[in-house]
């Protein structure tokens, strides 16, 4: 592709390069409890997945030893904690991003902390994640902890979850333990409405069935944890999906060799584009035919969620940056009003009536926080109804005193919002489209992220429907060719 | 808002189509690379949509020589929409130097050079008493993000790269001194990257960040892309200093008691010569340097750089102070 080729015959790759080239990509996070011992699995992980070398290890030995440890022992948890102030504490701060490979498959792992004040940071590395890691301690079984990380885990609409039950060695590897454990998690996890859960009897300090199989554990015939991670599906439905194909920048060479070239480039979010296809610009609602699929390597006839590609098409239409492409035809709903679930991520708190910018897909839109409704309760799993329509003079947005009890969402909150928008844009349900169905509050004054949002019903509508509207939504629905 | 890319190009980017190239159809599911190349081509134009002057760091180095490789791929058939920006530290590998100025021209791309001499003329900065102008290059940088007011500023960093770095947001806000603080990072989801950032403020952008050193090979690699012939085995005179290979220079190598040798080595890291050491290789193709690299007991960084063996958070503390 370049000028001048490496020197390398670049027609005969590296050893184990053909087995590398149809390696796949797993993305995961961990949520365990401050005391549960995830520093120690990520460690036993990257240590016996051979990813820790032989700098990293001495540095770690050296680190051991200066806490009075015995001669040779080596403290694999701090292999993981990466800031000064996380090793002069002990604790994980901040979500931190590791990687580990196999032969089969490479790993990007969300190490999130678990302290109670960190949902945010759980919900950062959820929203990417394809599997959660739950860790907990086997002498405590499922706790508070467990469950929030588990809420958190479905709210994000994270499809597979590993329960590991970790220091199995310290209740002498018994089954009914462990049995007790995964059943309890189960049923929790069922009201949930989690879809994949594999629980695994684990030992991240002796290495029991992290990456080698225990023989501690005869009565387990489940895989170790690297086993189920290495096989577990990744190729999600997303392929199968509706088209969406946010547009983020119009590509115009305007040179002799192209001189009339406009092309779409974008990520696909979901689904399949293929040459031919009638496609709808939204939120204008204009019509077109693809009549190219582009990329540096050469054109396509078809190309799915994931790709990156650039799309041309018959018509010269009024494309730009926050445009989505979706198949003409299919049912969409564009409206002003969202309503969804957020996460609030700012130390300042939600004020009614507050202008706000949401960013969905590639588009930044203004917009007004017009309620808050409902805040979920991620301990007890129960849902908190408060009447929170703003009037624009309910709530003194300088008003700070904290006698009355806090109103909105804080720190760490997760509640419901109804937003207006200053334009009509695509709604997707978070619950159908991962990729088009999340937004992000933003201040407009110094870009700060307040809070990240879930599109339509989730699971906070399931464990308390949303209160009827009296005013009509202006959602519109459009559907076939009558756009 | 409509975000055009391309018009400001007057340099056309030689097509790598053939006209007869038959269309072909993208396998549905992704292999690692092509989702870590997707990912790395998305994010330079979330960048290229969001902000006003973004600049990819280029130091003739893997790292910024693969990144200009996605971007070139992000844009097509348009030129890449943004200027380079050399660091230059005056202790430079002169292959290196010769192969920054040849990509630039054969791309038709804009090349800005700061240079740490000049801080250092200018009294901004001052020579260190072992000779590394390694950490220097910190304010140069910033002066030059803010006298060309750059707002984005793409770099080769790898979350793999160093415990610090591990922490490290795609999209990283830093505030008018350049400063990252770990603990006020904006929360970055999904694929939702969000650029905003007050006058005077820059973000640091690093597509590169799911990446680790054999991704990066194993890219060049498949990719077929020329590197500078330092990261190949070639026979070079170095002396010992620190367990480590080091290439005599005008930065002040080798002293009195420091004799040169002629070894076959290569390099796995560029920057500073006075403080990035060559590796005993016999590894001359790309091939070789893989299998290498899957063999080594050694990190990169921790094989090669100096400067990250000064503390245990001598990374973090110069990110602190506006380093990559």
């Amino acid at each position: 592709m370049t000028t001048s080729p490496a020197p390398a015959a670049s027609a005969v790759l590296s050893e184990g390069a053909a087995e590398h080239a149809s390696r796949e990509l797993l993305r995961l996070a961990t949520a365990g409890s401050v005391d549960d011992g995830k520093s120690t699995l990520i460690g036993r992980l990257l240590y016996d997945t051979k990813s820790v070398l032989a700098d990293q290890l001495s540095a770690v030995e050296r680190a051991t030893a200066a806490r009075g440890a015995a001669a040779g022992e080596v403290d694999l948890a701090l292999l993981t904690d990466g800031l000064r102030a996380e090793r002069e504490q002990g604790i994980t701060i901040d979500v931190a991003y590791r990687y580990f490979s196999t032969a089969r498959r490479a790993f990007v792992l969300a190490d999130t902390p678990g302290h109670v004040q960190y949902t945010r940071n759980m919900v950062t590395g959820a929203s990417t994640a394809q599997l959660a890691i739950v860790l907990v301690d086997a002498r405590k079984g499922v706790l508070e902890q467990t469950r929030r990380h588990a809420t958190v885990a479905a709210l994000l609409g994270v499809p597979h979850v590993l329960l590991a039950v970790n220091k199995m060695d310290l209740v002498d590897f018994d089954e009914a333990v462990f049995r007790s454990i995964a059943e309890d998690f189960s049923a929790y996890a069922a009201g949930l409405g989690l879809p994949d859960v594999l629980a695994v009897p684990v030992s991240a300090l002796a290495g029991d069935n992290v990456v080698d199989r225990s023989t501690r554990t005869p009565w387990y015939d489940g895989p170790t944890l690297l086993e189920h991670l290495e096989t577990v599906p990744v190729s999600d439905a997303r392929a199968d999906d509706d088209l969406r194909l946010p547009v983020q920048v119009v590509i115009r060479p305007r040179t002799a060799e192209h001189p009339d070239y406009r092309g779409y480039a974008g990520r696909i979010a979901s689904g399949t584009v293929r040459v031919g296809d009638a496609l709808t610009v939204l939120p204008s609602g204009k019509t077109s035919v693809v009549t190219g699929i582009d990329t540096f390597d050469g054109p396509l006839a078809e190309a799915s969620a994931g790709h990156s590609v650039t799309v041309r098409l018959a018509d010269e239409l009024d494309i730009s940056r926050g445009d989505v492409l979706v198949p003409t035809g299919a049912s969409v709903t564009l409206g002003q009003d969202l309503v969804g679930t957020v996460c609030w991520l700012s130390e300042r708190r939600s004020v009614l009536g507050a202008r706000l910018l949401v960013r969905i897909g590639t588009r930044t839109v203004r917009a007004l926080l017009r309620e808050v409704d409902a805040r979920l309760d991620v301990d007890t799993q129960t849902v908190e109804l408060f009447s929170g329509v703003d009037t624009l003079h309910q709530v003194d947005a300088t008003d700070t005193s904290s006698d009355a009890a806090p109103s909105g969402l804080g720190l760490n909150a997760i509640g419901r919002v109804r937003v207006r928008l200053a334009e009509p844009v695509l709604l997707d349900d978070y619950a159908d489209h991962r990729g088009t169905g999340a937004f992000l509050l933003v201040d407009p004054a110094d870009g700060t992220t307040l809070a990240a949002g879930m599109v339509g019903p989730t699971l906070l509508d399931r464990l308390a429907p949303e209160p009827a509207q009296d005013d009509a939504t202006d959602a519109d629905w459009l559907a076939g060719a009558g756009i | 808002m409509t975000t055009t890319l391309g018009s400001t190009s007057p340099t056309p980017v030689a097509s790598p189509l053939s006209p007869t190239t038959a269309p072909a159809t993208a396998p549905t599911r992704l292999t690692q690379l092509d989702a870590l190349e997707s990912e790395a081509v998305h994010v330079m134009r979330e960048v290229a949509g969001e902000f006003e002057r973004p600049v990819l760091l280029f130091s003739g180095g893997k790292d910024s020589i693969v990144m200009l490789h996605l971007a070139r791929k992000a844009f097509w058939p348009a030129s890449v929409p943004f200027a380079l920006l050399h660091v230059d530290t005056g202790h430079n590998f002169p292959e290196v130097i010769d192969y920054r100025d040849a990509t630039v021209e054969r791309h038709g791309l804009r090349l800005v050079v700061a240079h740490v001499q000049d801080a250092i003329d200018d009294g901004r900065v001052s020579e260190r008493p072992d000779g590394s102008r390694n950490p220097l290059q910190t304010v140069p940088l910033l002066d030059a993000i803010t006298s060309n007011r750059f707002d984005a500023v793409f770099g080769g960093g790898r979350r793999d790269e160093e415990k610090a770095r591990a922490k490290e947001r795609v999209f990283s806000l830093r505030d008018e001194f350049g400063q990252w603080d770990p603990r006020r990072q904006r929360p970055e989801l999904w694929d939702l990257y969000n650029g905003r950032h007050k006058p005077g403020e820059h973000v640091r952008v690093f597509p590169l960040s799911n990446w680790t050193e054999l991704d990066v090979w194993r890219y060049i690699e498949r990719e077929g892309i020329e590197l500078p012939s330092i990261y190949y085995a070639h026979s070079r005179e170095v002396f010992a200093r620190d367990g480590m290979w080091l290439a005599p220079g005008e930065w002040g190598g080798p002293r009195a008691d420091e004799r040169l040798e002629t070894r076959t080595v290569r390099y796995r890291t560029v920057g500073d010569m006075s403080c990035t050491g060559a590796v005993d290789s016999t590894a001359t193709t790309v091939a070789d340097v893989i299998a290498e690299v899957a063999a080594s007991r050694l990190t990169e960084r921790g094989a090669t750089r100096a400067d990250d063996r000064a503390s245990e958070a001598a990374m973090e503390d110069r990110k602190r102070e506006g380093y990559f």
